[in-house]
């Protein structure tokens, strides 16, 4: 071995740099976040995984109905009643809680959506 | 051939892991076995690869000096181009690992009607290289959002700056652009650039197709390809992963289980590759070492000890007599009883 002075702990900090994720959880994985779902209604706006995986991309096409084309369509279909296209109005209806609902997840997977930016977030 | 084979390679792998991952029940060979089996390659083959080269000894100081070497103290010379002390060597390394200097200096060779062949200044592959890197860098350490539980705030003000400009939800981030435009100008210069394209090898085009992949099931799987992607089970599967635990606590689509063995696949291949460039510009010979063979003598591993220095007077001590005789100029004359010897 030579320069191994220099190259065996620079090789040692690189496989301490990679597994970093090791060492910084600790062998924790955590909770699973269980976000707070509403008693009163069962059915939502999609099927449940697809609310899970697709509800920004609906929110950001309401976004864009709404504010671009100004089309406030009472036509969310939700069991059967119909609904304003809103986060407000008919999303927070049954979810009423941001912290109990949204940020749960959020904060989990580190998202930061930019509803809040104009939206003003429930006082809790 | 060089062209389709890697990429028919790229292919197959996309093939093997969407077939292998919809059957029930190969979500823990895609999602856990494959993971783990890659990382512990990459981190072994990585390990291995360093030491090998720790363990060849350097024979010769061959820095590359592209400047004025340090000769007189009132000559000025270029302390990046030919360093003297480790400390401009540091230096020097460090410029290089950051910036990529030393493709700043990248040439054009063009034959004009003559011939009259010139060479430009090509500083493309600079600004390529730099493009892909930097935002290949970027989007790992975003990544850590699913390995690391909290997420550090470095790593969500990063994500934040990557997605800054807020279009679409999920956000865009200027990263999955750049790493695009990088990955492709790089993979068109090898396409476009006779040169290049001559001594270009399916070992070239193959880590271009992979990564290129790797971001395109990425970008599917973020935007288009949604459905089935509950990133809650996905974070608890990398996190899991890290700590040893880990579970699939839902169904994931099949786009993830691509990503994730297009990203075991590049893990496992690197070490064994021209990607190992990541741990070798660390170990070049001619840029890690000092432009001192004046002031220092650098002894050679290789030298069997038994063999002594051998200098240029005992050579024509040994063989003087010799050399006189065929008329080679010496620098010490024979003496009177050797020349009546030899006459003898």
């Amino acid at each position: 071995m030579y320069d191994g002075g220099k190259i065996i702990p620079g090789l040692i900090i690189f496989v301490l740099f990679i597994t970093f994720p090791v060492w910084y959880n600790r062998g924790n994985a955590g909770a699973v976040p269980q976000p707070e779902l509403p008693k009163k209604f069962k059915e939502c706006v999609l099927p449940y995984a697809d609310m899970r995986a697709e509800h920004m991309q609906l929110l950001n096409r309401w976004r864009d109905q709404v504010l671009r084309t100004g089309d406030w369509g009472f036509d969310v279909k939700i069991g059967d009643t119909m609904y304003q296209k809103s986060l407000m109005n008919t999303c927070m209806q049954c979810h009423t809680s941001k912290k109990k609902f949204c940020d749960r997840c959020h904060t989990y997977a580190s998202v930061k959506p930019y509803c809040w930016d104009c939206h003003i977030a429930p006082v809790e | 051939m060089k062209y389709t084979f890697p990429l028919a390679a790229v292919v197959a792998l996309v093939l093997f892991s969407w077939v292998g991952a919809s059957i029930p029940g190969m979500q823990y060979i895609f999602g856990i076995v494959v993971p783990y089996l890659a990382m512990g390659l990459f981190l072994g083959g990585f390990c291995y690869r360093v030491i090998g080269w720790a363990r060849s000894p350097v024979p010769f100081k061959i820095p590359t000096t592209c400047g004025q070497g340090f000769s007189l103290p009132w000559i000025k010379y270029d302390k990046l181009e030919a360093p003297l002390t480790t400390s401009q060597v540091i230096a020097r390394m460090f410029l290089e690992v950051v910036l990529f200097r030393s493709l700043w200096r990248n040439t054009k060779a063009t034959v004009y009607k003559g011939p009259k062949l010139t060479y430009e200044s090509s500083k493309w592959l600079w600004l390529f290289a730099m493009l892909f890197h930097y935002s290949f860098l970027v989007i790992i350490l975003r990544h850590m959002r699913l390995f690391l539980n909290p997420v550090p705030a470095v790593i969500s003000n990063i994500e934040f700056f990557d997605g800054i400009l807020q279009i679409g939800a999920p956000t865009m981030y200027l990263t999955e652009v750049t790493i695009l435009l990088g990955l492709f100008l790089l993979l068109g210069r090898r396409f476009f650039n006779r040169h290049v394209r001559y001594i270009s090898l399916a070992n070239d085009f193959f880590p271009l197709y992979l990564i290129i992949a790797i971001v395109l099931t990425g970008i599917l799987m973020r935007f288009f390809l949604r459905s089935g992607v509950d990133i809650i089970a996905i974070k608890r599967l990398a996190v899991g992963l890290v700590t040893f635990h880990p579970t699939i606590i839902a169904d994931i689509g099949s786009i993830f289980y691509i990503h994730v063995f297009l990203v075991s696949a590049l893990l496992v291949y690197f070490p064994f590759s021209k990607l190992m460039h990541m741990g070798g510009v660390f170990l070049s010979p001619t840029r890690n070492m000092a432009n001192d063979t004046r002031m220092r003598r650098h002894i050679n591993p290789w030298n069997d000890p038994n063999i002594k220095p051998h200098s240029y007077a005992a050579y024509e001590d040994e063989f003087r007599k010799d050399m006189v005789e065929q008329g080679i100029p010496v620098e010490k004359p024979l003496t009177a009883e050797e020349s009546a010897a030899a006459e003898e």
